[in-house]
């Protein structure tokens, strides 16, 4: 991206004021070699989204941003109700509630190390990855509607995992607001034999190891320690959410123009927050946040059946779930007044910072757990919410590493053998049942994750904690 | 042109699908092979099964094809299954196509990635010279 169309408003901060239909500025997170590696589709798709009516504030984009469909990923923007705001499918994007949960093993490195190999067989045995596979459960019709309805609840209910687990979602693990009857048949349809499943592309299931603390206190506070063993399942609401996202996205095409909603990008099909489309999106989406928190919790159900195979004594306690593809309803101080938006973050990471009641009490006086994942064989980073970002991004951080390369260009750089060989090399061990899969997956085809959490660091929308390496990375 | 093909092209986080043809169907049933290519190599796929679509259509050619490839999508993800032919008919209010194709085998396919859908990013359905080209980004 070139900097001269920019403002520099601190060495992590960028702005681009407001001209044309542009109802807020643009500011936009990162360091300077950050923004210059940016693609200039970023600036222009954050510009269109701060034409649209009712947004509040700015339209924020994280350190990972890349260029979308509509909304830049790595964008942040919140609609008021009452000022006629709206809300986008494609501001949300097509994998619904797409979010990463990290669990505490309490084993140490040492441990674990010898059964690596053995340990990464069984989970890929354990856990559904890939185009074509299935899970072992499928639901009934009234079974589809109370998982709808619950999230990680239901699931909790069915037998997948520990009450106290729930503490540890967002939301406490069931979407408030859900309407089951907005999910299509076609959506549900798509789900029937998904649960539990990872999916594919960047979905992975890791068992890392704390290798760098960079703040003890909260480190200690979550769980983590120097050395320790945790496991990071990264996936979202499958098929369900895909298939909402698809009909929305064309729903949306229609009530823009029956509102009058000028749209400088067709992609950024959206509909007033009141009205039938919008209401009607809200809880169909809703939905499949909750089914997004089930599969990770039916997920993390499987995992931990594997660990006590191996590690009896391993109790897999959930540090936090974080999701990074939503819209959610949310309190926010808008120069000095309170005010109920509908913030939508898509590719990017609610970061509530210390003393937020949605917090679980644990953790409330630090700040809420913020959970960014790698890419396949690179590390991923916990860092926490900050007091400052709810002034800054409205409290909100990036969510990964973000591509920096097109798959197309991936598979022509590298072999997926290949790729797999070298990690084994860097000590990590990787099971998946495509070749091409991981070469288009492949560490180099993402930025530099260690840049994004830094500028996300420096700039203060949330603070480092610690960094988790990866040892197995079972992957779709 | 004499024949009909398609082509991928780049796109940062997810990937575009090209077809080109004599004219709007065949535009889009290549495009349908290539986004198999998406997924797995075409060739692999043998036509063992037949699966029939049929979608309403109010003139717009473009929103017709982003229809046509999410219900390709569909019939995958709900039947596990990948398509490597595709017959198009474009009819005064309907579109219908024939899909030929396999379940997928994960051993002989190698599914690289799953297609959540497709998108209106890049979007295209126009004659160009002689011959149609019909695209959109998809969502991986």
């Amino acid at each position: 991206m070139d900097t001269k169309k920019l403002e520099q408003v601190t060495e992590t901060l960028w702005k681009i004021p407001p001209s044309g239909k542009m109802r807020v500025p643009v500011l936009i997170f990162a360091d300077e070699a950050l923004i210059r590696e940016m693609d200039d589709k970023v600036a222009e798709q954050a510009s269109n989204v701060a034409t649209l009516p009712g947004i509040v504030g700015a339209c924020y984009v994280m350190p990972d941003a890349h260029w979308g469909y509509g909304f830049p990923i790595g964008g942040v923007a919140a609609f008021d109700p009452k000022k006629g705001g709206v809300v986008s499918a494609g501001g949300v994007g097509f994998d619904i509630s797409c979010g990463v949960r990290t669990l505490h093993t309490g084993l140490k490195r040492e441990e674990v190390e010898p059964v690596a190999k053995e340990l990464a067989d069984a989970l890929y045995a354990a856990v559904p990855v890939g185009v074509g596979s299935r899970g072992q459960i499928s639901l009934s019709d009234k079974e589809m509607e109370a998982m709808l309805q619950g999230g990680a609840e239901w699931a909790v209910a069915q037998g997948y995992g520990r009450q106290e687990d729930l503490e540890r979602i967002e939301e406490r693990g069931r979407m408030r607001g859900a309407v089951p009857g907005e999910v299509s048949q076609h959506a549900r349809e798509r789900q029937r034999r998904e649960m539990g499943t990872l999916g594919s592309g960047n979905h992975y299931l890791e068992v890392q190891v704390v290798d760098e603390i960079y703040d003890q206190k909260v480190a200690e506070v979550f769980g983590l320690r120097q050395g320790e063993i945790v496991v990071t399942i990264h996936c979202g609401s499958r098929g369900l959410g895909h298939q909402i996202g698809t009909e929305y996205l064309k729903k949306m095409q229609q009530a823009a123009k029956e509102y009058g909603i000028e749209l400088p990008d067709r992609e950024l099909a959206c509909a007033p927050l009141d009205s039938p489309v919008g209401r009607s999106y809200l809880g169909a989406m809703r939905a499949a946040i909750n089914c997004a928190l089930a599969n990770r919790q039916i997920i993390t159900h499987l995992v931990r059946q594997v660990f006590s195979e191996f590690f009896p004594q391993a109790r897999l306690d959930l540090i936090y779930d974080v999701s990074h593809n939503t819209c959610k309803e949310e309190t926010h101080e808008i120069a000095g007044q309170k005010r109920n938006l509908f913030v939508h973050r898509k590719g990017a990471t609610r970061a509530f910072g210390p003393g937020h009641p949605e917090i679980p009490e644990a953790f409330r006086e630090i700040g809420q757990p913020v959970i960014i994942g790698g890419s396949m064989g690179t590390a991923s980073y916990i860092l926490v919410g900050t007091e400052e970002g709810e002034a800054l991004s409205l409290s909100s951080a990036c969510h990964g590493a973000g591509r920096a390369m097109s798959r197309k260009q991936a598979t022509k750089t590298w072999k997926g053998r290949e790729v797999v060989e070298e990690l084994a090399r860097q000590g990590v061990i990787v099971r998946s049942p495509s070749m091409r899969g991981v070469a288009e997956e492949a560490p180099q085809a993402y930025k530099d994750v260690d840049k994004v959490v830094r500028a996300a660091d420096q700039a203060k929308i949330a603070k480092l904690v610690a960094r988790l390496g990866p040892i197995v990375c079972v992957k779709g | 042109m004499a024949q009909g093909r398609w082509e991928h092209f780049e796109h940062m986080a997810d990937i575009g699908v090209r077809g080109y043809g004599a004219t709007p169907e065949e535009a889009f049933a290549q495009a349908g092979l290539a986004l198999t290519a998406v997924v797995t190599d075409p060739d692999q796929v043998a036509l063992k099964e037949r699966v029939e679509i049929e979608l309403p259509h109010d003139g717009d050619l473009e929103l017709l094809f982003v229809d046509f490839l999410n219900a390709v999508v569909y019939e995958m993800a709900v039947r596990s299954m990948l398509f490597a032919q595709f017959e198009v008919r474009i009819e005064q209010n309907l579109l219908r196509a024939s899909l030929w194709g396999e379940r997928v085998n994960r051993s002989k396919h190698q599914p690289a990635v799953e297609v959540k859908g497709a998108t209106y990013t890049e979007l295209k359905v126009a004659k160009e010279n002689s011959h149609w080209v019909a695209q959109c980004v998809l969502d991986v």
